[in-house]
């Protein structure tokens, strides 16, 4: 269906091509993943199977790519619109129209298709893909599990024979991203359809995979099989981490196939040692952040209603929940990047009240990593920036630049910000924010884009920050990372917090959000693999 | 009589955006503050009786933009006087006395009424012209209106759709980069916080015009699948030739003092171009609709509603009827009634045309 013939991408100014020599042939009817660390050349490949790359971004390709029997050097993304559907990593930036009905039939009425035909392939789609109810729905009130789908139906309602994704799963939460991998799931089963996906979250997607392809440096690898790729990957999913450890053949990549090996190693653990025990951090008193009764209108719709919460000085604590449930409103609520209605939110041991401050006086004591990192970022490379935010910080000279080395594994100082990898970004704005050495430090969804290399930096680097003192808040979909770093976890829905308590009894209780390891090893309540490595040690 | 409840649906985007032009061009025939009030009134009540629910009414930013325009005349009036002499003296400030070869210019000194009310009348002109295209932004949103522009047209449109996503999505964008700023210690305020803030909110929206560009590719607009290169080349061409005419004529036809007679001639030209070029593009037009909007006499109502005032204040200012451009003296402007009528036949798709669509938030 889709074949590479000793493909290479280099872009102008680059120093390094892309893609080296890739040759590569993907049958039809399969669900092939993408797997590779960060900057590594899988969103380039992805784009060159419609021909975005190089026809639209620039740079030279050489060998030849070909779909459905079409080679893309002579055939333009638009002329290969009906033979591949691209799905890009943020949604919301490509919607053509306004509304969720119209936005499913752009494709079709670009193609040609008469109207009734495109009557009756919208109900098809809205129905296949559990859209019906939003099929009004203005796109932009839409969150973003939503409109994941609605980028998904849009293209897969023109009728392509591929279907190409980047990161469909990265900014949702575990039970929307189950449900787009089921519609994906679905089409390739039912309907044949080719579908090639790229994914961080290895732990959402390798056990939907036909087939995988490693990518490292522009090199890739050949098709294959998924328990033999996780063994040879340098990035896996923590059910691969336990197999690894503990020896299993072969690499189980379900939790299913996990707990059916898993029988023997409860034994172990559950004979040998007690519960685990959770690591004790000193945490001070809960006075760190405040939330009293807090109300937040978003766009005339109140997001948060009456929300109480008591954050303890030191700790880590995540909070979690769908999309749309308030998260991000909270924490720019406590940032104040948002007015109140209601209640008062307060900051620090001085119990600061963020909003009657000035935004000077604010970051001393509150420091907020947004969504979109490259929103802080304004100046021309890494160094500029790091300078600038020593003087708006009013830091020593240098104070940004130590930290970010600390924080990243190597950052070209003369990059443009907008140049680096998303994860890149993520530790650049982090080391922005930290320059203010804020005593309350605010994340929110930190690990969009970030591989398992950067995300664990990332868990070491708070680790670091709550022994010192700092208080940390996160909200995140990624419950791997709450298991390795949080102390508490709280679960919002609706504007109001449903479940809180010490992380291990909230993550092992819900099935939504509970990690791979405990999945497999419940009724024991074990969240991450470093914790059974430790107590297998221990044993031995 | 019973009344037939029309269904609820979007009028044609032409429609709106051809009331819209009209209205402004009516708008920039007259400096007359009453009749320019009228129009923004006008406006402000069609978009909130009839404007797109499913995107953000873009018209209170435009009505902003055009409070900065004022205000900006009056205070640099005020400071450097317009060449209007008055008798009417407001107050005098403390001159700056300059060198003889600056003999035009003033700092300071006497600030007459007749003067400040000159600018006052021309900026809202300005004003006007901009709610009346604010209005047609929020009653029909630019990508719907693209929706009708032939594939063949495809470089054109790809142009358009990511300049007309441009200017909405930078006042978003400057909003976001703002409240980010503030996370870095700065609130925002200041000509050098400006400059600072013009960097990332032009990146920014940028990018995601650009996204959107790419997207429209990829998903097939543009593919012109029975056509030839020849007969794509000769509808671009048409289209430029028709695009330069109907810029041309326009601006004669706004700015009186090109004359109205030059304005015309050239405007009818270039719309015959454009829109040949749109007949020749549409007839190799692969592209089919899903619910396109029909053309009923509601919209021909609305067109006409529009086209009203305008062929009004144009024969107005032609013929210098009083009150088209009023005196500067501080006295209520005499108000011509039968322009007051047109510009109230504006507004008559307040309730003429079918309610929108209904969008659940």
């Amino acid at each position: 269906m889709i074949t590479f013939e000793h493909v290479s991408v280099q872009y102008a100014d680059a120093p390094a091509p892309s893609l080296r020599d890739v040759t590569l042939q993907i049958p039809e009817g399969e669900l092939v993943l993408v797997v590779g660390p960060t900057g590594s050349g899988k969103s380039t490949l992805l784009r060159t199977i419609n021909g975005l790359v190089p026809h639209f971004s620039g740079g030279t390709l050489t060998g030849r790519v070909t779909v459905d029997g079409l080679d893309t050097a002579e055939h333009r993304p638009r002329d290969l619109a009906t033979v591949v559907g691209l799905v890009e990593q943020n949604p919301s930036s490509t919607f053509v129209t306004d509304v969720v009905e119209d936005e499913v039939a752009y494709g079709m009425e670009t193609m040609g298709l008469d109207s009734t035909t495109i009557r009756r392939r919208v109900e098809e789609t809205l129905d296949l893909f559990g859209l019906t109810p939003l099929r009004a729905r203005a796109l932009r009130a839409l969150s973003g599990g939503q409109q994941q789908r609605v980028a998904i139906a849009a293209l897969f309602a023109a009728g392509p024979r591929v279907l190409v994704l980047d990161e469909p799963t990265s900014a949702l939460d575990p039970v929307a991203a189950e449900e787009v991998l089921a519609s994906l799931h679905r089409i390739v089963h039912d309907l044949g359809v080719t579908v090639v996906l790229a994914e961080h979250r290895l732990e959402r997607v390798v056990h939907h995979a036909d087939r995988v392809v490693l990518v490292d440096e522009g090199h890739v690898s050949e098709l294959l099989d998924p328990a033999e790729a996780m063994l040879r990957s340098q990035i896996y999913p923590p059910v691969v981490g336990l197999s690894r450890l503990v020896g299993w053949s072969p690499t189980p990549l379900s939790i299913r196939d996990a707990r059916r090996k898993a029988a023997a190693l409860r034994d172990a653990l559950g004979t040998s040692t007690p519960r685990p025990v959770a690591d004790l951090r000193v945490t001070g008193p809960a006075d760190a952040v405040i939330v009293d009764r807090l109300r937040v209108s978003r766009g005339g719709r109140i997001v948060l209603d009456g929300l109480d919460l008591a954050v303890a000085r030191g700790s880590v604590t995540t909070l979690m929940g769908r999309n749309g449930a308030g998260k991000s409103t909270l924490l720019g609520a406590i940032a104040a990047q948002h007015r109140l209605v209601g209640g008062t939110v307060r900051v620090g041991a001085g119990g600061v009240d963020p909003h009657a401050r000035s935004a000077r006086e604010r970051v001393r004591t509150v420091g907020l990593v947004p969504q979109q990192p490259e929103l802080l970022l304004y100046a021309d490379t890494v160094a500029a920036e790091c300078t600038a935010a020593d003087e708006d910080f009013g830091a020593a000279p240098g104070t940004a630049r130590g930290l970010l080395d600390r924080i990243s594994g190597g950052i070209d100082p003369a990059v443009h910000p907008r140049d680096l990898s998303e994860g890149q970004r993520l530790e650049l704005a982090l080391a922005v924010i930290l320059s203010g050495s804020p005593e309350v430090l605010l994340l929110d969804e930190p690990t969009r884009g970030l591989d398992y290399g950067a995300k664990k930096r990332l868990g070491e680097m708070l680790t670091g920050l709550a022994a010192q003192g700092t208080t940390v808040l996160l909200a995140t979909h990624d419950v791997e990372l709450a298991a390795e770093v949080a102390d508490r976890v709280v679960i919002l829905a609706d504007g109001e917090v449903v479940t809180d308590g010490p992380a291990r009894e909230v993550l092992a209780s819900s099935p939504a959000f509970a990690p791979q390891v405990t999945k497999v090893l419940l009724p024991q309540t074990w969240l991450t693999v470093a914790e059974v490595a430790g107590a297998l040690a221990r044993i031995a | 009589m019973a009344r037939l409840q029309r269904k609820a649906r979007l009028q044609h985007p032409a429609a709106w955006w051809l009331w819209g032009l009209g209205l402004a061009t009516a708008a920039s025939r007259t400096t007359n503050p009453v009749l320019l009030l009228l129009v923004i009134g006008v406006c402000l009540l069609v978009v909130d009786e009839r404007h797109d629910p499913a995107t953000v009414n873009p018209l209170p930013a435009f009505l902003a933009i055009g409070a900065v325009i004022v205000a900006f005349r009056v205070v640099m009036t005020a400071l450097l006087g317009n060449g209007i002499v008055g008798e009417t003296v407001v107050l005098t400030l403390p001159s700056v006395p300059l060198p003889d070869w600056a003999a035009g210019v003033r700092i300071g000194g006497t600030v007459t009424l007749e003067s400040l009310l000159y600018a006052a009348y021309d900026a809202l002109r300005l004003a006007a012209v901009l709610a009346c295209l604010g209005a047609a932004n929020a009653l029909a949103s630019p990508r719907r209106l693209l929706r009708y522009l032939p594939a063949t047209l495809y470089d054109v449109g790809t142009a358009v759709v990511v300049g007309l996503t441009f200017a909405p999505q930078l006042l978003t964008d400057a909003r976001e980069v703002r409240a980010a700023r503030t996370l870095r210690g700065r609130d925002g305020r200041g000509l050098r916080e400006m400059a600072r803030l013009t960097v990332p909110v032009l990146e920014t929206a940028f990018e995601r015009s650009l996204g959107l560009a790419a997207s429209m590719e990829s998903r097939g607009y543009g593919r012109a699948v029975r056509s030839t290169t020849t007969s794509r080349r000769a509808a671009t061409g048409l289209a430029l030739a028709g695009l330069v005419g109907v810029l041309a004529g326009l601006y004669g036809l706004l700015d009186s003092s090109a004359g109205g007679v030059l304005g015309l001639p050239v405007l009818v030209l270039g719309a015959l171009l454009a829109g040949s070029s749109l007949l020749v593009g549409a007839s190799r037009d692969p592209r089919s609709g899903h619910r396109r909007d029909r053309w009923t006499w509601t919209e021909t109502v609305t067109v006409v509603a529009g086209a009203v005032p305008a062929a009004v204040l144009v024969v107005g200012s032609v013929q210098g009827w009083e009150g088209i451009v009023p005196s500067q003296r501080a006295e209520l402007p005499a108000v011509p009634l039968i322009a007051v009528l047109a510009l109230l036949v504006a507004a008559t798709p307040a309730w003429l045309s079918p309610r929108p669509r209904e969008v659940a938030p």
